[in-house]
């Protein structure tokens, strides 16, 4: 059962192809990893999975729907969730207030009825308080509830931001190098709630990851990437082993590429 | 110190967190209500006008405070809320009917302005929106017929319900009723999915995106808030000054009212209010000392717009959190007193943020 499809999708910047025809498939329920060195385009296919950028060419569909040309703000509404490289959280606001911001997608209240707090607004902010508990619950970050982000280190940070994408209740969820920054213990923490996200919530998961512990640990198939394009796909122990995959990271001829 | 033990989510959008809040805000809107029986003609006519310049500073906070777009640009708000009241009451048209238009009229107006500038921030809007102002205040100026231009016109006296609203305490009275409406609108956006947004696209415009926040929609939406109120403290502006004449609605008013959020404190709605009350007094407070300055300071031209901006820059540089950070830092020092630290008050060092995707 295929949950997500990138087909042939392309985009230049200028002169340079940061991603040049490349397609794959993400199964229901896997998490599938992209791994690549650094400026390989890994970053860059996320960024046009959740519409930052615009494709030059290809398509991109979901769930059978294509969302090539759907607007940037519409992409959560579709079940899409992503988080970010460098952390994009907002750092003036509350934890929870983070979190509820994840829940923007399903408010569904008017205007006019915000500006006076009808009985409704309050009866859905009270629902969407007892999503973000659970999501609070199941990341363990009750300790954390009122803090300023900006006064949270680093690791908190970046389950924060794993959990406001959970918020969304998505379908897919994109993590972009979940384990950056964090140390040998919340990488393996992350890497546990990574298979509890897949196994007890059946979200879909595609990630950046360069941590190959980490890929290993979580990921039923990875696909590499070079100068963006495909280089190899497959099991994580295939695709490590493959001799492109190899002389990409470690130098040498690269014959597909020139 | 008072630890809060919360047991109901509820009690998290509550407007007030405890009954102590209560007992407190009670206690001010009674002094408020009775202030006119103890203070002179003079005194209620000049908190008369730190009320209208809150009202103001509350529209201006949600859009710089809390949205992170700025605006030079509305004293033209201000001004188009007094000219519609006005000239709508010398057609006949009751006060009560003409207040509510004021507002709804320059919110379209901000709509107007807003939706053009979606894609600017920071020095690109404050340009924008300085041009803005200076084309709405050549628009008093030249549209004689309606304004009357440089001659000005004479405001009538508005009635509410067949009682004549005269004199500094009528103004008041009206004015602390809208302050306190506009006050309890901001608080419930603040509290509600519109300005979580707000707060989302001030911090991080892409993740607000991913997020499902639709930009030009909230943006254009805190626009029209923001010059909707800043159009009805305009209303009540008209019944202060009684005289309208375009220069009252200048780029230094615009100024001011941007003072008016920085050193009230960025991000607080009682800031707003402690901001408008330092834009109002300060002026007061100079012509008391003028004489009495040393060397002639007081007889300088410009003193006054010099201690403005110094003040701003001062504000800036050592107490980013203005008067509302002033206050609570006082706060906390006395329900932790003794135990103040050196650190209590300093930030963690941001980490660098991406910048390919701003």
């Amino acid at each position: 059962m295929i949950a997500f499809q990138a087909q042939d999708i392309s985009v230049r910047f200028g002169g340079i192809r940061a991603v040049d025809s490349v397609s794959f498939d993400v199964r229901r329920g896997e998490v599938f990893a992209i791994i690549g060195p650094n400026g390989a385009g890994k970053t860059t296919i996320f960024n046009l999975i959740s519409r930052i950028y615009n494709s030059t060419s290809g398509k991109l569909i979901f769930e059978d729907k294509e969302f090539t040309h759907t607007p940037a703000w519409q992409i959560a509404g579709l079940g899409i969730a992503r988080t970010f490289q460098n952390i994009e959280l907002f750092p003036n606001a509350t934890l929870l207030q983070n979190l509820l911001i994840g829940r923007h997608c399903h408010s569904r209240v008017g205007f006019a009825a915000e500006l006076l707090f009808l009985p409704s607004v309050r009866k859905a902010e009270l629902r969407h308080r007892e999503k973000v508990e659970d999501v609070i619950a199941f990341l363990g970050l009750e300790h954390h509830r009122n803090s300023l982000i900006a006064n949270l280190p680093y690791g908190v940070r970046k389950v924060v931001e794993l959990g406001r994408a959970l918020c969304i209740e998505p379908k897919l969820l994109l993590l972009d190098e979940p384990s950056s920054g964090l140390n040998v213990e919340e990488t393996e923490g992350m890497g546990f709630w990574i298979e509890d996200i897949k196994k007890d919530l059946g979200i879909t998961v595609i990630m950046v990851e360069h941590d190959m512990a980490l890929v290993n640990q979580v990921s039923d198939r990875v696909m590499a990437l070079n100068y963006g394009k495909v280089l190899a796909m497959g099991t994580p122990q295939e695709v490590q082993s493959h001799p492109e995959v190899v002389r990409a990271y470690l130098g040498g001829e690269v014959e597909s590429v020139a | 110190m008072r630890y809060l033990f919360r047991t109901q989510y509820r009690q998290d959008i509550a407007l007030w967190r405890h009954n102590g809040d209560l007992v407190w805000y009670g206690l001010l809107t009674v002094l408020v209500l009775i202030a006119p029986l103890l203070l002179g003609e003079f005194y209620i006519g000049e908190l008369g006008a730190v009320f209208i310049f809150a009202i103001a500073g509350v529209g201006l906070m949600l859009l710089v405070g809390y949205t992170g777009l700025i605006s030079l640009g509305h004293a033209a708000f201000l001004g188009i809320g007094a000219y519609v009241n006005a000239v709508l009451l010398a057609q006949g048209v009751p006060f009560l009917v003409t207040l509510p238009l004021a507002g709804a009229f320059t919110a379209l107006c901000g709509a107007a302005i807003g939706r053009p500038t979606l894609r600017m921030s920071g020095l690109y809007l404050a340009i924008a929106t300085l041009a803005f102002g200076s084309i709405v205040g050549t628009v008093f100026q030249k549209w004689t017929a309606v304004t009357g231009g440089f001659d000005g016109f004479a405001v009538p006296t508005p009635y509410i319900f067949g009682i004549p609203i005269e004199g500094a305490t009528g103004i008041y009275y009206v004015s602390l009723v809208v302050l306190a409406f506009v006050l309890w609108i901001s608080a419930n956006l603040l509290r509600s999915p519109t300005g979580r947004a707000m707060v989302a696209i001030r911090d991080s415009e892409v993740s607000a995106q991913s997020m499902g926040i639709q930009l030009a929609r909230y943006k254009t939406i805190v626009f029209a808030v923001s010059a909707g109120m800043t159009g009805l403290a305009g209303a009540l502006f008209a019944h202060y000054v009684r005289y309208l004449a375009p220069d009252a609605f200048d780029v230094l008013l615009s100024v001011q009212f941007v003072t008016i959020v920085f050193v009230g404190g960025l991000g607080s709605l009682r800031g707003a209010i402690l901001g408008a009350m330092f834009v109002r007094l300060l002026p007061q407070f100079i012509a008391v000392v003028r004489d009495d300055l040393p060397f002639g300071i007081g007889r300088l031209p410009g003193l006054e717009p010099s201690l403005f901006g110094l003040v701003l820059v001062f504000v800036i540089l050592f107490q980013p959190g203005g008067l509302n950070g002033m206050w609570l830092k006082i706060k906390q020092w006395f329900q932790a007193f003794p135990f103040k630290r050196q650190t209590s008050f300093r930030r963690q060092k941001s980490y660098a943020k991406s910048e390919r995707l701003r």
